[in-house]
């Protein structure tokens, strides 16, 4: 196993580069999306919120791999063709946006309205109440859920590999059909997707504990 | 308008759903007095006072700040800065601390200077007894504290008047008094203010007026001695001496 991976290293680390590169931009990118759903979903109009809901159901009610095979395979059919890495972020923002809306409207939910009034009655418009007083506090109060949806994201994004995204995934698989030592890369890959998860836990633990307010 | 009022509440009314919670609610006041409303609870104080900076905007009614006709104006904003409000659950900014619950108005809304806001601040914080706790979380401040921050808070903005909801009725009874001491200081110093309250030691010995509310009318107001010792109405009465039973006379 370690001789497999000495052997074959820069082709491990370019999947697991693409791997986390992928994993980082779809979970950061997600926040952003799944942050503007949930805002939507509870300080939206009627339409808004009810569309937001129907958006959520429909992306968490659907495999993730069908998403991507919409975007990568059915796209084309209206003329967007999309690079394999660039259509496995797209489905995974999406994706994990879905996801974090959920998280998120929960996280906003539990900060009492006390504070948004407070802030109005300071002369605070309410976005303002938003993006100051609420969101500081909610984004901090998600970063557990955060942290499990950046582990699956890592897991999901070895889905890539049935597009042919070069990520840690691909590199294996046509690896181990060149020299056929299955077991051997399979369990390199393991290994590496271990690693890399027991470090961004341990890093996320850190930033929680950083943020926290006593 | 004969003399002007730096407040005048006019014929408000307001419903939620079909409970007709305001029915017809006309008082004011002028710069440097203090009003304090007591009533039954659900009869309608907190709406009042939601009502005025619109929080809840009123059904019907008009209220002015000075010149501004609050009901109408398209600034809201800039209205509601110029009147603090003291929340009965103090409505502290829980992910700042009591120098930032302070700050945040005035460089988020006031778009003042980090530095002064905080040189602000510290003197607002200094002026309710806590300038040593500027570095505290909420969480690490004891109930009275809290309220003393929510005060500074309100304080900071500089605004010509400031409503209280309850401000004391979630302390713990050995609290209230560090409260009602700031507030009574306000008093004295010339700030405008209207307090909702129980505490009938406090509205005895600092409110020009005492008004009393029930089922969505005011029954009956006017000097707060008066109102205990020789009531007009008989509803006035009993429920001014069982308030007292209840909370005493304490505060400040
Ligand atoms: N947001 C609201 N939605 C529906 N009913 C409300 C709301 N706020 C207050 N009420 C009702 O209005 C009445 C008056 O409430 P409130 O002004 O809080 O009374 P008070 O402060 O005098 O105790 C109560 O019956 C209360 O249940
Ligand atoms: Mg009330």
């Amino acid at each position: 196993m370690g001789q497999i991976f000495s052997q074959y290293y820069p082709l491990f680390l370019h999947g697991l580069g693409v791997t986390i590169f992928v994993t980082i931009i779809s979970c950061f990118s997600g926040t952003v999306l799944g942050t503007l759903l949930a805002l939507g979903k509870i300080y939206g109009n009627k339409f808004t919120s009810r569309l937001v809901t129907i958006f959520i159901a429909i992306i968490r009610g659907t495999p993730l791999l069908v998403q991507l095979f919409i975007i990568y395979y059915g796209l084309p059919g209206y003329g967007i063709r999309l690079d394999p890495i660039l259509a496995a972020i797209i489905s995974f923002i999406i994706n994990s946006g879905a996801y974090q809306a959920e998280y998120l409207r929960g996280s906003i939910q539990s900060i009492s309205a006390n504070q948004l009034k407070a802030a109005l009655s300071i002369g605070m418009t309410r976005w303002q109440g938003i993006i100051h007083i609420i969101l500081p506090q909610a984004l901090r109060r998600v970063i557990p859920a955060w942290t499990n949806e950046f582990i699956y994201m890592i897991k999901y994004s070895s889905l890539a590999y049935v597009i042919g995204a070069r990520e840690l995934m691909t590199e294996g698989k046509l690896l181990a059909s060149r020299n056929y030592q299955f077991f051997n890369v399979y369990l390199v890959i393991a290994v590496i997707y271990l690693l890399v998860i027991v470090i961004f836990v341990y890093l996320f633990r850190q930033l929680e504990k950083k943020v926290t307010i006593p | 308008m004969p003399t002007k009022h730096l407040l005048k509440i006019e014929d408000l009314h307001h419903s939620f759903g079909s409970n007709q919670v305001l029915k017809g609610v006309s008082f004011s006041l002028n710069k440097g007095e203090t009003k304090v409303i007591v009533g039954p609870s659900g009869t309608g104080k907190s709406t009042i006072l939601n009502n005025i900076i619109r929080l809840v905007p009123p059904d019907q009614g008009k209220i002015y700040l000075e010149d501004t006709e609050i009901t109408a104006t398209k600034k809201i904003n800039e209205v509601r800065q110029q009147i603090g409000f003291v929340f009965q659950d103090f409505g502290l900014f829980n992910h700042l601390t009591a120098l930032g619950n302070i700050m945040v108005g005035l460089t988020k809304v006031k778009k003042m200077t980090k530095q002064a806001a905080a040189e602000l601040a510290l003197n607002e914080l200094d002026r309710v007894g806590l300038k040593e706790f500027s570095d505290s979380y909420p969480s690490q401040l004891s109930g009275g504290q809290k309220q003393r921050v929510g005060i500074a808070r309100a304080l900071a903005m500089q605004p010509k008047l400031i409503l209280f909801d309850e401000p004391t009725s979630s302390l713990d009874p050995e609290l209230t008094g560090e409260v009602l001491k700031v507030m009574r200081n306000l008093a004295e110093d010339g700030m405008t203010m209207l307090v909702v309250t129980h505490e009938m030691g406090f509205a005895r010995s600092v409110a020009d007026e005492l008004i009393f509310m029930e089922g969505g009318h005011i029954i009956e107001q006017g000097d707060p001695e008066q109102l205990f010792t020789e009531p007009v109405h008989q509803r006035t009465r009993e429920f001014l001496f069982q308030l007292t039973d209840l909370y005493g006379e304490g505060g400040a």
